[in-house]
């Protein structure tokens, strides 16, 4: 029995330091967000706490904490407590085999990259029984829209990372590093589409503009939180912004060959790249407005949805032919 | 491969626990002072009207249809995706048609206005 416990203890130390990355990076994460914005909007961003207000998110957090619990009247309780579980436990097991250096990963699943596929797709029921379960008319029409947005991206999704599949015949994620020794995938031409594509649907994936369309917060006040206060409000952010790391890691992964880079420690080019990407997708929300409805679900299922399928194909045929 | 789904139970138990020890310690910090208008659910500041549970538009339903149709095609096409460079030019040619029959199923739902969104 104690060699039982024993052999999980390095599995726990694991998971904690993967925790502690969560919080940290989520945190760090607001802030990029608040100070990019500010730049691009000629303003200063917070400031007052810390050199250039990088406690913020820490005075945030505590602030937080310590915000009164409102349950709506008239809320499904049951489904209103959950709903940041199904949110946030997905974010946090996707993290299992996120391969961060050569040797930096909690445990390599040889189904790497479909479980990560799959297990943060589960993040779509907390969004809609959020917004089911508060009882709120904004909550309600955000949820709807989340559910509907995810599930058609989650298909052009799903098909570029395919493309990848093909290209490196194996679904774990230090497989798919291990294959871009030769050559990172997204100078082959075919990939580069699969990657703009993954790109684009990894943006309506986490509700950011320009397909932030459940969370309008013109029409909708916050879309599926708006009822959730304090600490349960601070769960979906952490999931948010989790869920922003995890497809920007991914991306990395994929397409810019992960932690490979011409130098050691590998886990600075696996940070280096996926920080590039979140930045790059923060500039996109800061800089473009907002798609409407039926162009948003237009564009995903006659345009990405077709073009992703042709360019399964192209892949295959390029594959087979070159032998 | 049995530890491979302990290791994945045993982190689905760590997120929970993260956000249970979250849950709790703001449980002990927070105050509570509830009021009638206070749970009222948030609409501008306006008295609430009616239910909430509103009547939807039936496109969401037909999007969620054809997302299952998609979904368990590209579970399909996974295991086939990591190796048929083995198998060669006839795995090709079995996913070419499978992947024609469900264009068609996409264009006949085209046709028929399911990808409409009015």
């Amino acid at each position: 029995m104690i060699g039982f416990v024993t052999s999980y203890i390095p599995l726990l130390l694991k998971g904690l330091a993967v925790l502690g990355f969560i919080a940290l990076s989520a945190m760090f994460l607001i802030w990029l967000e608040r100070k990019i914005s500010a730049k691009i909007q000629n303003r200063l961003g917070p400031m007052m706490t810390g050199p250039h207000g990088a406690f913020q998110s820490v005075a945030d957090t505590v602030k937080l904490l310590l915000k009164e619990n409102i349950m709506p009247t008239g809320a499904d309780t049951t489904i209103w407590w959950l709903a940041p579980f199904f949110v946030t436990v997905p974010a946090v097991v996707a993290f299992l085999c996120m391969p961060f250096g050569s040797h930096f990963i909690v445990h390599d699943l040889n189904v790497g990259i479909l479980f990560i596929c799959s297990i943060t797709s589960i993040s779509v029921i907390g969004v809609f029984m959020a917004g089911w379960g508060s009882n709120n008319k904004y909550s309600l029409l955000g949820g709807m829209r989340s559910a509907a947005q995810i599930v058609s991206y989650e298909v052009p999704l799903l098909l570029s990372v395919l493309v990848v599949i093909m290209e490196s015949g194996t679904l774990s994620m230090q497989g798919i590093v291990r294959a871009q020794e030769l050559g990172w995938f997204f100078l082959k031409p075919n990939v580069f589409i699969a990657f703009v594509i993954y790109l684009i649907s990894a943006t309506a994936e986490t509700n950011r503009v320009p397909f932030d369309i459940p969370e309008a917060e013109s029409e909708l006040v916050a879309g599926y939180h708006t009822e959730y206060s304090g600490m349960k409000f601070a769960m979906f952010f952490v999931a948010e912004y989790t869920n922003l790391f995890i497809v920007s890691a991914v991306a990395a992964t994929l397409f810019l060959g992960g932690w490979l880079g011409p130098f050691r420690p590998s886990m600075f080019w696996f940070l280096l790249k996926a920080y590039t990407i979140i930045a790059f997708l923060m500039w996109i929300r800061w800089t473009l407005p907002r798609v409407r409805m039926d162009q948003m679900m237009g564009f995903a299922w006659k345009f990405l949805v077709p073009v992703s399928l042709v360019n399964v194909l192209v892949t295959g045929w390029l594959l087979v032919v070159k032998g | 491969m049995l530890s491979d789904y302990i290791v994945i139970i045993f982190f689905i138990l760590l997120g929970i626990a993260f956000i249970s020890a979250a849950f709790t310690v703001s449980w002990l910090l927070r105050p509570r002072v509830p009021s009638k208008a206070k749970n009222a659910p948030y609409e501008c500041g306006e008295i609430v009207s009616g239910t909430s549970r509103v009547q939807f538009n039936i496109r969401f339903y037909l999007v969620a249809l054809i997302f299952v149709i998609f979904d368990v095609e590209i579970l399909f096409t996974v295991p086939w995706a990591v190796v048929f460079r083995e198998i060669g030019m006839t795995a090709y040619w079995e996913m070419l048609l499978f992947i024609a029959v469900l264009g068609v199923g996409l264009g006949y739902a085209w046709k028929k206005g399911a990808l409409e969104w009015r």
